[in-house]
């Protein structure tokens, strides 16, 4: 193990945000778990915790530790793309805090206090937000995000006025300034349904399908630049085409969330087409990390967070790209809206796609901020072992509800005549479901696992004498 | 990549690509709000709807049934909820919630008073008056 120091002391405040996020991340698992076995035992849990509070939990808790995520992040990437302290680390510490007592308090909220009193405590009569998928959050927590976006934009964007600008800074600062932008839709609900819906498909699908791909590429080709050293003009420009075609494809793409929900029918088409070129940039990410490691130009020490990167680009593509793809298309669509090959695919891509993504920036961030530049070959295979094992459970998961899925569009959706009613095709599902949640224990295995390599030390045939580097004298 | 091909270009095209393809979605977005009265009835669109819009949502409703397709997958379809069982069906049900049949998935009590129901029920014709493009392919939902 040779040990390393930050080449900007402010990159530390990115620890506190990374241990946050694994925390949440242990909580929305917990209750992904939950809700599972609420499919199968309808009334676990029931009155103390319904359904739609577990759910309310387990999606809210994905954002936060995702934000979270890239926050810390962003705090470790741009003063070193910059090569300049971070503007304010103090500022950073506080916002910490800040973000993550409003993050408990709503969690606690939700699950304390009832909702529709929630609503009118927080201020939801003065100006109504909550009760909408994802934007669940109270009045307050909403306010408190955007001020907690800004206050960490300007300080982020201040370190990069004062520095370099590489490509890799300018597009997670964009991906970035782009996400604080489009949340602020989330305070746009009109009394019209078919316009309540529009615009909020502006916050959640220019979120994951648009801004999200910017932070996600950025954070990729940063943890590619520093494992393999391949040239920074190679991989600015695979950044730069590959987030084009993230846009390109995703703002009209949009338009695949448009074919059922009361908008015109141009949608069909404008949303069919763009829909099925969206796995094209997720496609491009996987020739763009397999391409890198081919190239690269060191073995560097930290082979963990070399697979969490490829992981990332491989997981991505199966499930925003492909799975996607699966149900893009209008006319699949019609049968499949709102079925659980939604909820397959959603799992799929949040999980290659954005979980991955953070790990991976944890897992090469981390051992530098504690002081060495790898971790130990066991922890280093503890991590490995975690991602195969998080990574099947997930696999699982998705075929099984895939499998759902299917079942339920030919026996629910596709006979014209004498179609089987909702909760009789969901008692046909069972199977599905079960093997749904023994995925899901898998995977919660696999995070045990991943938490346990934060622990684990060198092997006794590990080198531990003390290591030279940078003329002084340091133990390993 | 060719050697003639820098990333100053790619970053033009990525900024140049991107500007096209929002102002061709502003455009649409303008477009699809003009029709939208239309397609979704406003003149229908009264207060008791408003009203139980907001009943919908601060009952997270949301968080268990979908609205159109879009929500948690755990209760059944109610776009075409009125179409499908009619506004008493609606009213009873919702005041018989829970049923405590063991094992069985659960609907919480929301103590909605008569004119509370019925403008969720308002609400609920409303919904199934948009034009959703022949969506769901059954009554089922």
């Amino acid at each position: 193990m040779k040990s390393a120091t930050l080449k900007y002391s402010s990159q530390s405040v990115s620890k506190m945000y990374f241990i946050a996020a694994i925390g949440l991340f242990v909580g929305q698992i917990v209750f992904g778990i939950t809700l599972g076995l609420q499919y199968l035992i309808g009334d676990l849990f029931f009155p103390a915790i319904p359904f739609n509070i577990a759910r309310m939990v387990h999606t809210n808790l994905l954002i936060v530790w995702l934000l979270m995520g890239f926050m810390g992040s962003a705090y470790y990437l741009i003063p070193e793309e910059a090569e300049t302290e971070l503007y304010s680390p103090l500022f950073a510490k506080v916002l910490f805090w800040i973000y993550l007592a409003a993050g408990a308090a709503t969690i606690l909220g939700y699950l304390l206090v009832p909702y529709a009193t929630l609503a009118q405590m927080t201020g939801n009569d003065f100006l109504a937000t909550m009760g909408r998928e994802f934007l669940e959050q109270p009045l307050p927590t909403k306010v408190g995000i955007v001020l907690v976006a800004l206050g960490f934009l300007f300080n982020i964007s201040m370190t990069v006025l004062k520095g370099r600008k590489t490509a890799i800074s300018l597009v997670l600062l964009t991906g970035l300034w782009g996400l604080a932008l489009m949340f602020l839709f989330s305070f746009v609900n009109p009394d019209n349904l078919v316009r309540d819906k529009l615009y909020w498909w502006f916050v959640v699908h220019l979120w994951v399908e648009g801004t999200w791909e910017l932070i996600l590429g950025a954070l990729l080709a940063f943890v590619l630049i520093k494992t393999t050293g391949v040239d920074r003009e190679v991989i600015d420009k695979w950044l730069y085409l590959i987030v084009t075609m993230a846009l390109i494809t995703g703002i009209l793409g949009t338009g695949h969330h448009f074919f059922f929900i009361g908008l015109p029918g141009y949608w069909h088409w404008v949303g069919s087409v763009f829909g099925a070129l969206e796995p094209i940039p997720f496609f491009m990410m996987t020739l763009f990390a397999f391409n890198m490691v081919q190239r690269r130009k060191r073995e560097h020490p930290n082979q963990a967070a070399v697979l969490w990167a490829v992981g990332t680009a491989v997981m991505g593509f199966l499930g925003a790209g492909l799975w996607g793809f699966l149900h893009t298309l209008s006319p699949i669509n019609y049968y499949t809206h709102g079925t659980q090959i939604t909820a397959a695919h959603g799992h799929l891509a949040f999980y290659g796609a954005y979980v991955l993504v953070v790990i991976a920036m944890i897992s090469y961030a981390m051992p530098i901020l504690r002081g060495r530049e790898a971790n130990p070959r066991r922890a280093q295979a503890y991590e490995m072992w975690s991602f195969w094992i998080m990574t099947i459970g997930m696999a699982v998961m998705v075929l099984a509800l895939t499998g759902a899925g299917i079942l339920q569009v030919w026996l629910q959706r596709m006979p014209t005549e004498g179609a089987m009613g909702f909760m009789a095709t969901q008692d046909q599902l069972r199977f599905f479901y079960w093997v749904r949640v023994g995925g899901g224990v898998m995977f919660l295995c696999g995070l045990l696992v991943y938490l346990a390599s934060f622990f684990i030390g060198p092997a006794a045939d590990e080198d531990e004498v003390p290591a030279l580097v940078g003329g002084r004298l340091q133990r390993a | 990549m060719s050697r003639g091909f820098t990333s100053q270009m790619a970053r033009n095209i990525f900024y140049g690509g991107t500007m096209f393809f929002v102002l061709l979605f502003a455009v649409l977005i303008f477009d699809t709000e003009t029709r939208i009265p239309a397609r979704s009835n406003v003149a229908e669109l009264t207060p008791a709807v408003v009203r139980g819009k907001h009943l919908w949502e601060t009952r997270n409703c949301i968080g268990c049934h979908t609205l159109l397709g879009e929500g948690a997958y755990f209760a059944p379809e109610l776009g075409n909820v009125y179409q499908r069982r009619g506004p008493d069906f609606i009213k009873i049900w919702i005041k018989a919630q829970p049923t405590h049949a063991p094992g069985r998935r659960q609907m919480p009590q929301f103590n909605f008073s008569e004119a509370q129901l019925e403008d969720l029920v308002q609400f609920l014709k409303w919904t199934n008056g948009i034009n959703t493009e022949k969506w769901p392919p059954n009554i089922e939902g």
